[in-house]
């Protein structure tokens, strides 16, 4: 057993566990959103950020880093609120995250985080980019608009239902999720059309056809539900 | 006590923020005993007056009158309200925002001299639909599509009785 300080409180963690996995246990929130239960972590969105004392107050994302004996970890502060916020920000002021006509509007990972975060408005200017939306899927619809690029889709495809159709293509913001090679989501060769991605996706990006707003709710949760039914590989 | 001065403004929005305002029905009671409507879409006066207390703003700055009437409300009012989501963030007007200014207006009115593309009867469209803090100073966002009467009232009682309004999180939602 490794024991370590969270925000002041002293926790118990097995050896390999994460900052986050032992903050959950000790009751202490840190936000996340790309992080999803039943998918390897990957600290791309920077939400988990803590800051560890013990490392000279280096930065790190929470769900990314192992606890070590003795570590002091703060997981909540006045800096880490201000840090989430400006992430946040960034990520609305990147695409759009207009919710109002969004699928995914009242079961939105990224719309909760912003009300629980206190963000209520986006210092940064918006840039406004148009980014497109492929329909050419019999089931599921991707608008790029909406993506966060947290890559729960490309995980929850390729650890979870093994298919490994979705990859990132392009650089920085212009980074898009894209299925096979490129070619429209429709006519992906190894896609299975089980939209695991769709119930891992935390906004409206990935969604099933025929929702109309507020009507996509998503089920996160069933990636954690299958890989805890099944040894994993 | 001598009552607030409030007004409320409609510019680049459906006018639901004023609805779900109306829709404060008897609780308009203690509002009129605390605040006085001096300026509104909703009251008759045509100019915006001076010593506003509290301005409420729904929409969002699409067009050179709104920019201008936003500027003057700034030196007139103590305290201005991003009212909605269209006021805090653009929402649906800023749909347009990624499509040239042009071919928006001819989209709609025609190709032939489209009103709104030039100074004139109607007011020039802005390039892009603005939020009210990229233009002027905010003080307080209150965000929402519309936002629902109860919100509204969690969020002006206290500022009828002199506090700062603190909304929980569940009622800072956008959308």
């Amino acid at each position: 057993m490794i024991t370590l300080t969270l925000d002041g409180v002293r926790v118990q963690a097995q050896e390999g566990e994460t900052i986050l996995q032992a903050a959950k246990r000790a009751g202490i929130r840190i936000p996340t959103l790309c992080y999803l239960e039943g998918l390897s972590p990957r600290g791309a969105c920077r939400l988990c950020l803590v800051e560890v004392r013990t490392w000279g107050g280096r930065l790190v994302p929470a769900c990314a880093t192992p606890v070590q004996e003795g570590m002091e970890v703060v997981a909540n502060s006045e800096r880490l609120r201000e840090l989430r916020r400006a992430i946040l920000e960034m990520l609305f002021a990147e695409r759009n995250h207009i919710c109002a006509f969004c699928v995914s509007n009242g079961h939105c990972e990224l719309q909760d985080l912003a009300a629980e975060l206190g963000m209520d408005h986006v210092r940064y200017p918006y840039r406004w980019l148009p980014f497109s939306v492929d329909l050419s899927h019999a089931k599921y619809g991707i608008d790029h608009n909406r993506c966060v690029l947290c890559g729960r889709c490309v995980r929850a495809c390729a650890e979870v239902e093994g298919a490994a159709t979705w990859g990132f293509s392009g650089r920085g913001i212009f980074t898009l999720v894209e299925a096979d090679l490129g070619e429209p989501w429709g006519q992906s060769k190894t896609c299975t059309g089980c939209g695991k991605c769709v119930q891992a996706c935390p906004t409206g990006a990935l969604f099933e056809k025929g929702k109309a707003t507020s009507e996509q709710v998503k089920r996160p949760a069933i990636l954690l539900e299958i890989t805890e039914r099944r040894p994993r590989a | 006590m001598p009552r607030l001065r409030v007004a409320t403004v409609w510019f680049s929005g459906c006018s639901g923020c004023h609805m779900s305002f109306l829709d404060l029905d008897e609780r308009l009671l203690e509002f009129a005993e605390r605040a006085e409507l001096v300026f509104s879409p909703l009251v008759d006066p045509k100019e915006f007056p001076d010593d506003v207390d509290v301005v409420l703003i729904e929409g969002a700055v699409g067009n050179t009158e709104h920019l201008h009437t936003l500027l003057e409300i700034r030196k007139k009012a103590k305290v201005l309200v991003a009212f909605g989501d269209c006021a805090v963030t653009g929402n649906v007007p800023s749909l347009r925002n990624p499509i040239p200014r042009e071919e928006v207006l001819q989209a709609v009115y025609g190709p032939e001299d489209p009103p709104g593309l030039e100074e004139g009867e109607v007011p020039k469209l802005l390039p892009q639909a603005l939020p009210l803090h990229a233009v002027v100073p905010v003080d307080l966002f209150l965000p929402g599509c519309p936002p629902s009467a109860d919100r509204i009232w969690a969020f002006l009682r206290p500022l009828l009785h002199g506090q700062t309004p603190a909304l929980p999180a569940s009622e800072r939602k956008f959308g």
